[in-house]
């Protein structure tokens, strides 16, 4: 992810400054990574692609909006989200989300959440490498487990089952650290 | 219409976009309000007759401070608010060090006088009118801030209303500032307090009427 992110932000600074190559490679970029977001948020294709072209057309006219001091993604999935919520309030269709997904369709702004995941990251330092890969690819990244399991060459199933494990071992921790805090 | 030809089209309309426009065109927004609200105060209730000896006094510049701070922090709220993703949590929570300061000052000035003084500091001669004017000379203000704000991409509606209404309603408390002659700290933190909350309120509720996109 950070190479994309570093990619997808010279992209954006090249197009904010004019650079109509950069901005069409940015935006057919951009529409890939919207068709996935949107794909397995919404059970209907068409309004799918429906919200990816207006993510875009939302992109494009308010990219004014984007703080060049600030990480590109963060930006682009928070127009993304708005975009998604202001969809399923209109109530035109019903959401398909999956409860595991449900968890970062509400989450807050990704900015704010920086000190979170500080503290996120140093609790997953305590986990076995490959089960920290895989829910940094599957539960922070966003991507599916099959994918994830593509990348880290296990089984589908192993990198489920790490990812199980690895947040009740996560949830174990945070439980013990409240108590603590609480005596 | 197909994506690759929405992209293509897009693509064809980039122009240059400057890493200032947000904060430039809320300041353009904000400035053509503050400059109606300003003649109408003029027109509609007259600068005070003594504003030059006014101005020796720390009375004048304690209101026109309160309502300039409140309106600085409050404008750059709504700069970040205008951003999706971007966090405005320090800059809602400056927006209270005014409120403080002048509420602490407040309480030193009716601190061991008498009931009379204490209901005169608290009521002075304009508490009935007060905030009616300074919400009514924040209207301009507040159709010049979600003028410049729905420009933008304000992800938590509400919110980023009623922090537009509050901008509005510090730069129309600053503009009545010149007319009103009240001196006293706990006049201004009751009164005006609630005249620019008032415009808050009102811009939270129609923050998502006014600010969807």
């Amino acid at each position: 992810m950070l190479a994309a992110e570093a990619q997808l932000k010279a992209l954006m600074l090249s197009a904010l400054a004019g650079d109509a190559a950069a901005y069409r490679a940015l935006l057919a970029a951009l529409g890939e990574l919207l068709r996935r977001y949107y794909a397995r948020r919404l059970r209907d294709a068409a309004s799918a692609e429906d919200l990816v072209q207006e993510t875009l057309i939302a992109v494009h006219t308010r990219r004014a909006t984007y703080d060049t001091a600030l990480p590109f993604t963060p930006w682009l999935y928070a127009v993304a989200r708005y975009k998604l919520l202001d969809h399923l309030r209109r109530g035109r269709v019903r959401a398909t989300v999956a409860l595991d997904d449900a968890v970062d369709l509400f989450a807050e702004d990704e900015s704010e959440a920086a000190l979170a995941r500080r503290d996120l990251d140093r609790l997953l330092e305590t986990l076995p490498a490959a089960t920290r890969e895989a829910i940094r690819q599957v539960k922070i990244e966003g991507l599916t487990t099959g994918e994830a399991a593509e990348r880290s060459g296990r089984s589908e199933i192993a990198v489920r089952v790490g990812i199980h494990r690895g947040l009740k071992a996560l949830g174990d921790k945070l439980r013990e650290g409240r108590s603590r805090e609480d005596r | 219409m197909k994506t690759d030809e929405l992209i293509d089209r897009l693509a064809g309309e980039l122009a240059p976009v400057s890493r200032v426009a947000v904060p430039r065109t809320l300041a353009l927004g904000l400035g053509a309000g503050a400059a109606v609200s300003f003649v109408a105060m003029w027109l509609w209730l007259g600068i005070r007759p003594d504003l030059a000896s006014a101005a020796d006094t720390s009375a004048f510049w304690m209101k026109f401070f309160y309502t300039l701070t409140l309106g600085c922090f409050a404008f750059w709220a709504v700069e970040r608010l205008a951003r999706p993703g971007a966090g405005s949590r320090v800059q809602m929570t400056l927006l209270a060090i005014p409120v403080v300061v002048l509420l602490v000052l407040a309480l030193v000035q009716i601190d061991g006088v008498s009931r009379t003084a204490r209901m005169h500091l608290m009521m002075g001669a304009s508490a009935n009118v007060c905030p009616w004017r300074i919400a009514i000379l924040s209207l301009p203000v507040f159709a010049g801030t979600f003028w410049a704000l729905g420009k933008f991409g304000p992800t938590r509606l509400v919110v980023a209303g009623a922090m537009a209404g509050l901008l509005a309603g510090a730069f129309g408390a600053w503009i009545y500032a010149f007319h009103c002659d009240e001196s006293a700290a706990p006049f201004v933190v009751i009164w005006y307090t609630l005249g620019i909350a008032a415009i808050g309120a009102l811009g939270g509720l129609l923050g998502r009427a006014l600010l969807r996109w």
